[in-house]
């Protein structure tokens, strides 16, 4: 008796020691992975307020701290960036949310007879890569008069017109709604529009938000496009290609801490934004961007 | 190869059992060639097949058809005017209106200059008044082409409409002779939020992708096939034209460039291997990576959950360009890490970080780690989370340990489920430019390459070619058009032979 009991507690100690030992590793691993993910934001803080010199150096902790790189920020074309920047992505939010819940809830919930060749098409459209349009799409924004200082018009017309592709995500939401709800609405005389609204559009709001989020964040980061259609000109630069002018072999000396600053300014709204819609945006990649 | 039945599988060993798996997936490869080449030819036999009927029937509704019919083969919408369906008739025929009109007015003139894309190109006229040369601007290639597209666009859509008019009007005739009445204007209107509903939603995002998506795409196909580059702009210095296939004979021709440099299907061939590679590592090394941190913050047992999460998922926020270029800066010759680590003295020389080609390479598929873990650890957490316990259960209690659980059931669940979404990353990333140029900008410099177009780096992507290319001091529009072609079909072979090889081709009503 004493033996058979003895041995599977033996064991479960050893087992016990063995999930403490490799609860520790990982411990471990997690606090360094934290610190490699963070400390490149750390660094950019830091050295936003460093007043000494304007160029990269080799310590992080800044010698003489002060508001300097902000005050210069002021006194560029900063603010014209930020502004533009902020309006791109505001009507992208919106517009371009009103599109793809259009596109998507529709692809989720019709069958109608083009819908299989109209998937099938915008599937082998996407392997195009939309870097090749690019020129064409500034000749016919040129005609318009819609680059260089009126880029942000362009941009929005061409950022919103296109977004209709990026159905995946929230397609694969409307999916996971049951359409027993739709099927009862119909019987009790609702049309589409009214099954829409009226009971699709609130239970979709986890994939609403999360939409919005997304259009809301991406022209933070375009870059591309928004380069090639400003051509040069600083009044219709985003941020993202007015710093990324700083960042020259010709200017770097000058203006290292400045991008450092600006990065601060660019990234903290988003940020913080991003972290109160947390919840919305990793339900939404967690639940509609596998199933595609 | 010799088939083994299931039985005769697990007969194998292990090793041996890898192999077969190995085999099976590259015999099956031709197999899926064929079979696309077969559904291919399907589908255009069937094309041809359902003109035909359509053809015929359209004899047919005109030989049976009434007056209103007949006239309606001329005058669009005269049958739904004259039967009462007043709204849908004026809609046709103030489209036929519209296109008459078009076509009358500057469509013929653009599809006549279509096939030559214009012939008079700019001519200096003297000014006597001012003693000068005035510049005149005739044709204009470019948007000849252009409004060429897009008049063969709209061609079509007049055909189509037509078919439908017609069409519309035998329907009519069949709900008449039957005694039932024809939908009023006001029914079409409640339609449109009712059970034609989807034509209303749809209706705005597909014409902005035919508009920027669908056109440009067709108008940069067809540059491939013309000279359009900087020196023939198509207005102001020479126009340019159609020149067939030469572009794609230059592009994958062996003989080497004038000044000594390699050849461009050389060059091609660099940058596709090196394409290849960095998303083969760029989605795998995410892909494993991002999953075991994901199950690390998963075990049972570690605590601060949210925590963990939160400071990777942070990271996610910060605009990439930022995030990208800081982190390019600080691996530079003389950046942060090189400053720092010489002033500590435990190196002397700066680490070529983005100098070696090696290096280079090594170093953006690292940096690519460290952007895309937080997005995968994301993904993966979703799904470990809808692994049924039970199974983990019962294998803990067949005395499986962590890796075997792990062999046995995570990673071939992973793998099912995110079968296609690993497709989708794994061409997401051949074209990813943002990491590549904002790390980069392609360098270091392949000497030997870049005699061929615009100045090739090791780390060039073929996304970035292009991009150089096109924005290169010589503009080969043409080049790039090629290039992007060859992408596609690259992205598009790679998709096409994975899909059909992959077990999980999922059944979309299956989710719901």
């Amino acid at each position: 008796m004493m033996n058979t009991n003895q041995a599977p507690a033996k064991r479960h100690m050893g087992l016990k020691a063995l999930n403490r030992a490799s609860n520790t590793v990982i411990y471990t691993l997690l606090v360094l992975i934290s610190i490699i993910w963070l400390i490149p934001f750390v660094f950019i803080v830091f050295q936003s307020f460093r007043v000494e010199s304007t160029w990269q150096v080799g310590y992080v902790i800044p010698k003489q701290w002060g508001f300097d790189n902000y005050i210069r920020l002021w006194n560029t074309d900063f603010k014209k960036w930020y502004l533009n920047t902020f309006i791109i992505a505001v009507a992208a939010a919106g517009l371009q949310t009103i599109i793809v819940l259009c596109m998507s809830y529709t692809l989720s919930r019709f069958r109608f007879k083009l819908r299989g060749p109209l998937m099938r098409f915008m599937l082998i459209l996407g392997m195009f890569p939309g870097m090749l349009t690019m020129i064409i799409l500034y000749r016919v924004l040129s005609d318009l008069g819609l680059t260089q200082s009126n880029a942000v018009p362009g941009l929005i017309l061409v950022t919103v017109a296109s977004s209709g592709m990026g159905y995946y995500v929230s397609k694969g939401f409307f999916d996971t709604i049951s359409k027993s709800l739709d099927e009862a609405a119909r019987v009790d005389g609702a049309t589409r529009l009214q099954v829409l609204y009226k009971i699709i559009l609130p239970l979709a709001k986890p994939i609403v938000i999360y939409t919005i989020l997304t259009g809301f964040m991406g022209p933070w980061g375009d870059f591309v496009f928004a380069r090639y259609v400003a051509m040069g000109t600083s009044s219709g630069y985003n941020v993202a290609v007015g710093m990324y002018s700083w960042l020259t072999n010709d200017q770097i000396s000058s203006y290292y801490t400045t991008f450092c600053a600006g990065g601060v300014i660019v990234a903290l709204p988003v940020t913080i934004l991003f972290m109160c819609l947390q919840k919305y945006y990793v339900e939404g990649v967690t639940g509609g961007a596998v199933k595609g | 190869m010799k088939q083994y039945s299931g039985l005769e599988i697990l007969r194998l060993s292990k090793w041996q059992r890898f192999l077969y798996k190995l085999a099976s997936f590259f015999v099956a490869i031709p197999h899926a060639i064929v079979r696309l080449l077969a559904g291919i030819w399907g589908a255009v036999k069937g094309a041809v097949q359902k003109i035909g009927s359509e053809l015929k029937d359209i004899v047919a509704t005109f030989a049976k058809g009434d007056w209103k019919t007949k006239t309606s083969y001329l005058i669009m919408g005269f049958g739904n005017i004259a039967r009462g369906q007043v709204l849908r008739g004026l809609l046709f025929l103030l489209f036929e209106a519209v296109f008459i009109f078009y076509m009358v007015t500057t469509g013929s003139y653009w599809l006549s200059m279509l096939g030559t894309l214009g012939t008079t190109g700019p001519t200096q006229a003297y000014d006597p008044i001012f003693d000068m040369y005035t510049v005149q601007y005739n044709d204009n290639s470019f948007k000849i082409l252009l409004y060429g597209v897009l008049t063969i666009f709209f061609i079509i859509a007049f055909i189509y409409t037509w078919r439908v008019n017609v069409k519309q009007n035998q329907i009519a005739e069949k709900i008449l002779a039957s005694g039932k009445k024809l939908k009023s204007g006001k029914d079409d209107l409640r339609s449109l939020v009712d059970d034609q509903f989807h034509k209303t939603l749809l209706a705005l995002p597909l014409t902005g992708i035919l508009i920027f998506t669908v056109m440009p795409i067709v108008f940069m196909v067809l540059v491939a096939f013309t000279n359009y580059d900087g020196a023939h702009n198509g207005f102001s210095n020479n126009l340019f034209t159609w020149v067939g296939l030469q572009n794609f004979n230059t592009m994958l021709s062996w003989s080497a460039g004038t000044s000594g440099t390699q050849s461009y299907s050389a060059t091609f061939g660099e940058i596709l291997t090196w394409t290849l590679i960095w998303a083969f590592f760029a989605t795998f090394t995410n892909y494993f990576l991002g999953m075991f941190v994901a199950m690390m913050i998963n075990k049972k047992g570690i605590h601060l959950k949210k925590m963990w999460r939160t400071i990777l998922v942070l990271t996610i926020a910060i605009p990439q360009f930022i995030s990208l270029l800081y982190v390019s800066k600080m691996f530079a010759q003389n950046g942060l890490i090189n400053l720092m680590l010489m002033d500590l003295g435990i190196i002397k020389k700066a680490l070529p970080f983005w100098d070696d080609p090696i290096w280079a390479r090594v170093t953006v598929i690292l940096i690519n780690v460290w952007i895309g873990i937080p997005h995968l650890m994301l993904i993966v957490t979703g799904i470990l989370m809808n692994i049924p316990a039970d199974l983990y259960e019962s294998a803990r209690i067949d005395g499986a340990n962590a890796w075997q659980q792990y062999k046995k059931i995570t990673l071939p669940y992973m793998l099912f489920v995110t079968g296609p979404f690993l497709l989708t990353s794994f061409t997401g990333n051949m074209n990813n430019f943002n990491v590549i140029y904002l790390l980069t900008g392609g360098g270091p410099t392949n000497a030997a390459a870049s005699g061929a177009a615009g100045s090739v780096g090791h780390t060039d992507l073929l996304i970035t070619w292009l991009f150089k290319i096109t924005t290169g001091a010589e503009s080969q529009y043409y080049l790039a058009s090629v290039v992007g072609i060859l992408v596609f079909i690259v992205v598009a072979v790679i998709s096409l032979v994975v899909y059909s090889v992959l077990p999980s081709i999922k059944n979309e009503e299956d989710f719901q």
